[in-house]
């Protein structure tokens, strides 16, 4: 009996565990992008990089500063002085100082609020956008990106990762050239090492700021799941001391 | 202190004697069959799912704001801002999941063991009915947080009704209060969702019960234990194979209970979304009417019966044949009892036609859960070559599942009234027991 309901529990974990892990592979093959939310030196580099690059033109409506100190471990001092360019009260989310009607001029389109970006297109989408800008003439922005063909956005990040060209295809006459790959034209401030690292950085962060809960429910997860492992066994017991008479 | 509560219950029998009978009716003296297997853990768990959902439902509502306007909002403050309210969500969501993979697992039990059959209908139609409720519930519910797939799955949803001829499209408006799903429509779903619908599910549970009791359990074996040998330890006028229902199953309830909490804090904690079938990605994206999303389509629970109108083609003008065939899908499940018309209950004892329809019936509802989820879109390239035309393989497929959805009740119908099963004999006793 024991036997039956241990495999009973394998088989459903099993099932549970196999089922998340096919899920997790629809859609187009993108690389991994290696996010580790409980990294909390990631997730502060991943900051500081969001309040230096991002932050002029996204918003991260529902993330409040204090929120952000209490989870990466930092102090209120330091998320006001380094991560914190708009004169925001502590308490306040990360609002950006451009205002929307001034986006939607400048760019066409307002730059979305990346609250919950991660939550929408995945990390590994968020990064391999992030490693997918290239310099295209056509562009009005002098920009374009392979991950979201003519996507609005100006490369902020440039400067670290430098200026990345188009490779195309080999095409036939008649047919519409397609991107074979991008290459580095001219070299940034960090190597393509540094600048991956600091693209899953980032990602890591938004992964964070999709879902701050993620960081608590890991941490009181396996608690409550042993608990109501020996519960179900305490119960079995139960169970077999009363049945004992049933014949 | 067991002074104090013997004589608070002899307080409490005094002054309103009928409670206790009603007791040891439904708990003490409600004889239940000892054989009970697996797959009667999940009556119990719908009960325990149902509590769930109802009392996460209370402490949303609290911090829930059903306007177009600050919906969306509301579920992000209730994720961030509200103490543990990520976890009343999560618990919800999660909820709202396994209720129906509990209901399923409950009601395909059913099938496998004839609870269907006389003298049990009105259960079975009581069941059918809380079946229907909560998938209005769920509905429902899944508008409520205003994402872009709650949205487009509102309004996809919505205008199947638009199908019916003539008054389609005055009854579309008729359900949303507006030409598009709107504030008017998450103001009535949100009303309907956490009490009108509620009211009745508990009511409707009540009599399913009440129906269950005044004709007992069935069991593994389909042996109507109320009419074979009598006596046992407790009573000698009461069936010789029924052993009380409190403490026995009562305890091994709380086994499965126990086991199912662990699965489900397992998701709860480490897979919130499941891979995006419990939460989808696109209801992270507000509700917005000039977006669509690259793939519309319900949560997977609906997904088999959503299948079915989209593989059952207009014609005659009119596209309402699929909705026909969605709701069909439903009312044959209702008249399962007339359909199946066979002597033996259990699966056990019926004939080998039975076996194999019922397994292709398994296999149809999965295929059809596949098309209906788009998971087909993925597997088909994977299975038969990247240049195959997805649409034709899903058509062709899901129509097959179609058939052989429907052809179950009509082979069920001919096997059984025209008297072409071979059954084994029943024994007298059930067989088996832990």
């Amino acid at each position: 009996m024991i036997k039956r309901y241990f495999s009973t529990m394998a088989l459903a974990f099993g099932l549970l565990l196999g089922s998340t892990a096919a899920l997790a592979d629809e859609g187009p093959e993108l690389p991994s992008a290696g996010t580790n939310i409980r990294d909390q030196a990631s997730l502060q580099r991943g900051a500081h990089l969001f309040f230096n690059y991002c932050v002029g033109c996204h918003s991260l409506k529902y993330m409040r500063y204090e929120r952000i100190a209490d989870d990466l471990g930092l102090t209120q001092d330091d998320v006001m002085q380094n991560l914190n360019f708009t004169g925001a009260k502590f308490g306040d989310p990360a609002i950006s100082h451009m205002p929307p009607e001034d986006a939607q001029k400048f760019f066409g389109k307002a730059p979305p609020d990346l609250s919950l970006e991660v939550s929408a297109k995945g990390a590994d989408w968020v990064f391999a956008y992030l490693n997918s800008f290239y310099l295209d003439p056509k562009s009005p922005i002098g920009w374009n990106n392979t991950v979201l063909p003519n996507a609005a956005m100006p490369f902020p990040l440039w400067e670290l990762q430098g200026e990345q060209v188009a490779v195309m295809k080999a095409a036939k006459p008649g047919d519409d050239p397609q991107i074979d790959k991008l290459t580095l034209a001219h070299p940034g401030r960090l190597t393509p090492e540094q600048y991956q690292q600091a693209t899953r950085d980032l990602t890591n962060f938004l992964e964070y700021v999709s879902e701050p809960a993620a960081l608590q429910r890991r941490h009181y997860g396996i608690w409550v799941v042993l608990f109501l492992l020996a519960f179900t066994f305490l119960a079995y017991l139960l169970k077999k001391e009363y049945w004992k008479d049933v014949h | 202190m067991a002074n104090v509560f013997s004589s608070i219950g002899e307080w409490v029998t005094d002054r309103a004697p009928g409670l206790m009978p009603v007791y040891r009716k439904h708990m003490t003296e409600y004889y239940a069959p000892k054989n009970f297997n697996l797959w009667y853990y999940f009556g119990s768990l719908a009960l325990l799912v149902l509590v769930n959902q109802i009392v996460t439902g209370i402490f949303l509502t609290m911090n829930y704001d059903p306007s177009a306007t600050g919906a969306f909002d509301s579920v992000q403050y209730i994720m961030r801002d509200v103490e543990w309210g990520w976890l009343i969500r999560y618990m919800h969501t999660t909820g709202a999941s396994l209720f129906f993979v509990v209901i399923y697992m409950h009601m395909f039990r059913g099938i496998l063991y004839g609870s269907y059959k006389k003298p049990r209908e009105l259960v079975w139609l009581l069941g059918m009915l809380i079946f229907l409720v909560l998938m209005a519930e769920a509905f429902m519910g899944y508008v409520l947080p205003w994402g872009n797939m709650s949205f487009w799955g509102a309004k996809v949803i919505v205008s199947l009704f638009g199908t019916i001829p003539v008054i389609g499209s005055t009854l579309v408006e008729w359900i949303m209060g507006d030409f598009l799903p709107a504030d008017a429509t998450l103001n009535r779903f949100f009303a309907l969702h956490v009490i009108a619908l509620p009211l009745v599910l508990l009511l409707l549970v009540v009599l399913h019960l009440a129906a269950l009791h005044e004709v007992g359990s069935n069991n593994p074996d389909g042996v109507d234990i109320k009419h074979g040998a009598k006596g046992n330890r407790w009573d000698p006028t009461k069936p010789a194979d029924g052993i009380p229902f409190h403490p026995y199953y009562t305890v091994k309830d709380l086994v499965g209970v126990g086991l199912f909490l662990a699965i489900a804090a397992f998701i709860i904690f480490f897979q919130p979304t499941f891979g995006g079938w419990f939460l989808e990605h696109d209801n992270s994206v507000a509700a917005n009417n000039l977006v669509t999303p690259a793939q519309i389509k319900p949560v997977w629970y609906f997904t088999a019966f959503y299948a079915i109108v989209r593989m059952i083609p207009s014609a005659l003008g009119t596209a309402v044949w699929g909705v026909l065939g969605m709701f069909g899908s439903i009312a044959l499940l209702f008249a399962l009892p007339w359909i199946d018309v066979g002597k033996v209950k259990s699966i056990r004892y019926r004939g080998t036609g039975y076996k194999v329809a019922l397994t292709l019936f398994v296999l149809a509802f999965l295929g059809l859960v596949m098309i209906g989820t788009d998971f087909t879109d993925d597997l088909f390239p994977k299975l038969f070559g990247s240049d195959i035309d997805i649409t034709a393989w899903d058509n062709a497929f899901g129509r097959v599942m179609t058939l052989i959805y429907f052809g179950f009740f009509v082979f069920l119908w001919l096997y059984t009234h025209l008297g072409w099963e071979k059954t084994k004999p029943v024994p007298e006793r059930v067989t088996t027991h832990d």
